[in-house]
């Protein structure tokens, strides 16, 4: 296997986990300030995806469809934290994972029931479609490329705005002790509602983005979910720089090990047994990778405490 | 529930008010929610298309929603078996559910006929004299893409497909058929979405040509990341990755590539011509392979009908086998594991005005019988 | 005799009089649902130690509920097909007799749950919850591709497996005899919750210092609540595989596990009855909603939702007040 080879499939493990990190960021803000598990974020994402198709489709224009998931996910977030989330937030984990999982089988099938069984079509814009040659000779989807740009300005954008404005001072305030903020006169209920706002806003982003090179349908939030809640855990649960690492380590591994796994095997055994013993093995790759590090820090990588 | 006693209730009268009529039950599971809910309704709609044309009212169908699990397929076909008394079952999508449902509703005595999925063991070894499959033998459309790829001369083939036994059977069936060499043969995570890693493997074997089989959303994914990559080698699958139901969502990524599939909508006979006018007519859309195995299904059923009851299972059986209905396909006939004995053709996507759609350039495969007949002893 | 335990009473009464009705009037899918919910009611008992109990929040119990129905798949696939299982160190040709299959997967997921548990345990809270899954996400992943026994296709038999002195084909017997499991895991468990073992788990779980200070740790006690509730919900998932004569990695899922927590929470957390009353509700609301209409998840969402927010401490908590039996 050449180098370059061995680069690009770094790349496509960094940008697998770029995107992994915008649905991450939001789930593990919302755990972080409010400590709630949401198993509806996956939602939020097919809702991103489902908006930017039909905007794209009406309007021809990708930049549109993009502040439209935007929009779109954070509306439906903002809904579901005045009318059900907040009720929540006193309550123990089970009945959240119940609630939530409620909101994942309304959202699933009123989606369908809009659009329809069938997947909707979102492309990549004509201006970012195709590869672009790299330093070294590597092609590389200018598409995915402007993926992974997207991610690192909104991670930036991120951090700034945890460690420097003024609401980031009130989230890393309610985190620290919800009661002593309310008394400082923060309108704690809508400081919740905007930070619910902003992660399904994330997450719908992610949902559009990805949208364009993968199959917008019902249903495409949970996969994407588990494989958030993973990096969550592994980053340590409301640490956005851990939801960074956990994405990076998630995607890497993920995508390095389907594609060295069954080569390495093959050196052991006859082909047709290596690959798919191999994949196998991939598949489970990163459920191992989180058991390891839980066992190792039960907390996660970058968690204060659970 | 209750939609469903309306229906019987209203059969009930309409039987009453004729007399004393042999009544048909026909039970279809299928899948009408979740992801996967598209492949279902298109079953549903060509299959209702074709009951409700006939205009007979001593034929009840009663359909079920199995969510694409196995265990809700088995307990509604015991419900139906047990509960319903239905004669005839059909309807069931995946492979999965079909080896969950059909050994037993066969065995309690009950027909039944596959509108979509042929699992190896029900052709060989599990085969049953009550069990007819009226799309294909799993393996079939991946022989005849084996088949094309010989005649148009491609010698070093990329092959993939998801690590499930469809995906083996896939791969297995394309191995069959295709004398040239293999430049890599990956088995993806099932329900993977991003293919960047393996499109990168593609570029970098050498590869003239890919074989894929990953259906649903797996190869809408597949198809447009494989277009963005710039990655130009031609792209053979088998029909699910480019059939009516999913191309819209492809869009022009899929524009070109040879897919292979025993129906499309321009083969030349009077059944189909009545077929698709009939389906856009009544549902606003193209009908899919999947909506067109639901017709040929209910046809079957039909056709059977009208020369024998039900309930004299010998001679209705007789009548199946004998297969003698207007199939959309053309020619269709049971070899004699009660899979069909057919056509496969290779269709190419095009583009016609806004609508992608397929149409038929070569025939893969001629009146092509499935493997694991030798191993069926009925 | 307190209202809870007229609702248990009343509740155990009903899931054994319905199907008997059915018989009667020769109505057997009925019977059908009524194992049904016997069996996951079964799975939530089991879940319910370790939930209710313990305040262990697995969402990976499905690893077990499909431990035990593989232990049935495989057993019964090689009797069937008559290849031997191993011939070393003595011939074992698989098996069809319910008891020796139950054995088996008591034993495999007992054994799953003490490697699953002894590695969780070591976290909490969320961490615990996630762990959790992973290790029934692994499993899912790794029996999706076993081809040995049938990958996604998962396993089918033909014939239900043996009872001796029964005829399992029958659904009001394969009934009973699901319905006296549960009632054995019923009293089990009531034993359980009022041992000395039990008051101490409890005590862990309201505090874990308290424990401590007798000279207990938290972390044994926990860990053996843990394998008994696996192995519960291992035997459950024996008898499911057997009630569907199929097995497949969807009982290994995460949504198998999110179902039989469901149950667990809709009929009230720590409620002794609460998996049966949960699991009744949630089939009949399944098997009601889906004839209503295609999109019927909606309303089985909304009322979900419903529950939790306004019925706290579950329907049994709704009906029988807040006094709880065992606290």
């Amino acid at each position: 296997m050449s180098l370059i080879l061995i680069l690009e499939q770094v790349l496509n493990g960094l940008q697998f986990g770029v995107m992994l990190f915008l649905m991450a960021a939001g789930l593990t803000l919302v755990f972080g300030v409010m400590g709630l598990i949401n198993l509806a974020h996956g939602a939020l994402y097919m809702v991103g995806a489902f908006a930017a198709a039909a905007v794209a489709g009406a309007t021809g224009s990708f930049l549109l469809a993009l502040v439209a998931s935007l929009a779109a996910a954070a509306a439906a977030g903002a809904l579901v934290e005045v009318t059900v989330i907040r009720r929540l937030y006193d309550r123990d984990h089970l009945d959240q994972v119940l609630a939530t999982f409620a909101l994942i089988l309304i959202f699933s099938e009123g989606t369908r029931w809009v659009f329809g069984s069938f997947p909707l079509f979102l492309d990549v814009p004509e201006y970012l479609s195709g590869p672009v040659t790299l330093p070294g000779g590597i092609k590389y989807p200018l598409y995915r490329l402007t993926i992974i740009a997207i991610g690192l300005v909104v991670g930036a954008g991120l951090f700034w705005l945890i460690a420097r404005t003024r609401i980031g001072i009130q989230i890393r305030a309610g985190e620290a002790d919800r009661e002593m903020i309310a008394a400082l006169g923060v309108d704690i209920s809508k400081l919740y509602t905007l930070v619910f706002a902003l992660g399904a806003a994330l997450a719908g982003l992610a949902g559009a983005l990805v949208g364009a090179i993968q199959s917008v349908q019902v249903g495409m939030g949970e996969p994407v979910l588990i494989l958030a809640f993973v990096v969550i855990v592994i980053g340590g649960i409301g640490s956005i720089k851990g939801a960074l690492v956990g994405a990076l380590l998630v995607g890497l591994t993920d995508t390095l090990g389907g594609v060295f796994l069954p080569l390495l095997f093959a050196l052991m055994m006859e082909p047709a047994t290596a690959t798919s013993l191999g994949a196998s093995l991939a598949s489970m790759l990163i459920y191992i990778l989180m058991a390891l590090v839980l066992l190792v820090r039960p907390s996660g990588l970058f968690g204060g405490s659970a | 529930m209750k939609a469903l006693k309306s229906l019987a209730l209203a059969t009930a009268v309409s039987a009453l008010a004729l007399g004393a009529q042999a009544d048909t039950k026909i039970g279809m599971i299928t899948t009408l929610s979740g992801g996967g809910a598209g492949l279902g309704v298109d079953v549903r709609d060509g299959f209702m298309l074709a009951i409700e044309a006939a205009g007979r009212d001593d034929v009840e169908v009663v359909i079920e929603d199995d969510q694409r699990k196995p265990e809700s397929a088995v307990q509604i076909a015991d419900q139906m078996i047990q509960s319903e008394k239905v004669d005839i079952m059909t309807g069931i999508i995946w492979s999965n559910l079909a080896m969950a449902v059909v050994p037993s509703a066969t065995a309690q005595g009950v027909f039944y006929l596959s509108p979509n999925a042929g699992p190896s063991v029900l052709a060989g070894k599990r085969c049953h004299q009550n069990y007819f499959n009226v799309a294909w033998q799993n393996d079939n459309l991946h022989e005849a893409a084996g088949a094309y790829a010989n005649d148009a001369g491609l010698k070093n083939s990329y092959i993939l497909a998801p690590n499930y036994p469809a995906g083996k059977d896939a791969l297995t069936g394309y191995k069959r058929m295709y004398d040239g060499g293999l430049a890599g043969e990956t088995y993806t995570k099932l329900g993977q979405t991003d293919y960047a890693a393996e499109i990168a493997q593609i570029r970098a074997s050498g590869a003239d040509s890919v074989y894929f089989f990953l259906p649903g959303g797996m190869g809408i994914s597949f198809l447009k990341q494989y277009a963005d990559s710039g990655v130009d080698l031609p792209v053979v699958g088998p029909a699910f990755s480019f059939d009516q139901g999913i191309l819209q969502a492809v869009g022009a990524a899929a524009l070109g590539v040879k897919n292979t599939s025993q129906w499309n909508k321009d083969l030349d006979n009077a059944a189909n011509a009545t077929f698709v006018s009939a389906f856009q007519e009544k549902y606003g859309r193209l009908p899919s392979l999947y909506a067109s195995q639901g017709y040929d299904t209910a046809n079957l059923i039909l056709s059977a009908l009208d020369k024998a009851d039900v309930k004299d299972q010998d001679a209705f059986r007789a009548a199946l086998q004998a297969a003698e209905f207007d199939s959309v396909r053309g020619d269709f006939k049971f070899g004699p594991n009660n899979h069909p004995v057919q056509n496969i053709y290779v269709r190419e996507v095009i583009q016609e005005g806004d609508v992608f759609t397929n149409k038929i350039v070569a025939t893969g495969l001629s009146n092509h019988a499935d493997a694991y007949a030798a191993e069926c002893n009925m | 005799m307190t209202r809870e335990r007229l609702i248990n009473a009343a509740l155990l009464a009903s899931l054994l009089g319905v199907p008997l009705l059915a018989w009667q009037m020769d109505e057997p899918f009925v019977i059908t649902l009524a194992t049904k919910v016997a069996i996951l009611a079964l799975a939530g008992v089991g879940l319910n130690i370790a939930l209710g109990l313990g305040g262990l929040v697995s969402l990976g119990h499905a690893a077990f509920f499909g431990i035990g129905g593989y232990a049935m798949g495989i057993l019964a696939a090689h009797a069937q097909n008559y290849e031997p299982l191993f011939t070393w160190p003595f011939l074992f040709e698989g098996s069809n007799q319910m008891p020796l299959i139950w054995l088996v997967a008591v034993v495999a997921s007992a054994l799953a749950a003490l490697v699953i548990g002894a590695l969780s345990l070591r976290t909490s809270g969320v961490y615990f919850i996630m762990i959790t899954l992973a290790f029934g996400q692994m499993l899912y992943y790794f029996a999706i591709s076993w081809s040995a026994y049938g990958g996604e296709d998962g396993l089918s038999i033909w014939v239900r497996n043996e009872m001796p002195g029964l005829n399992t084909l029958d659904p009001i017997q394969f009934f009973a005899i699901a319905f006296a499991v549960l009632a054995m895991a019923l009293w089990f468990s009531a034993r359980l919750a009022r041992s000395p073992f039990g008051l101490a788990l409890s005590a862990s779980r309201q505090t874990a210092e308290r424990v401590e200070t007798v000279g207990l740790t938290p972390f044994k006690l926990r860990l053996v609540a843990f394998v008994i509730s696996g192995a519960i919900t291992g035997l459950a998932g024996a008898l499911f595989a057997d009630l569907n004569r199929f097995v497949s990695p969807t009982m290994l899922s995460w949504h198998t596990s999110g179902e039989i927590m469901i149950f667990v929470i809709l009929g009230g957390v720590g409620r002794l009855y609460a998996p049966l009353l949960g699991a009744a509700v949630y089939i009949l609301l399944e098997h009601l909603l889906g004839g209503i209409s295609e999109y019927w998840q909606i309303f089985l969402g909304l009322l979900l939702l419903i529950m939790v927010l306004f019925a706290k401490g579950g329907l049994i908590g709704l009906i029988a007040g807040r006094e709880v039996a065992h606290d």
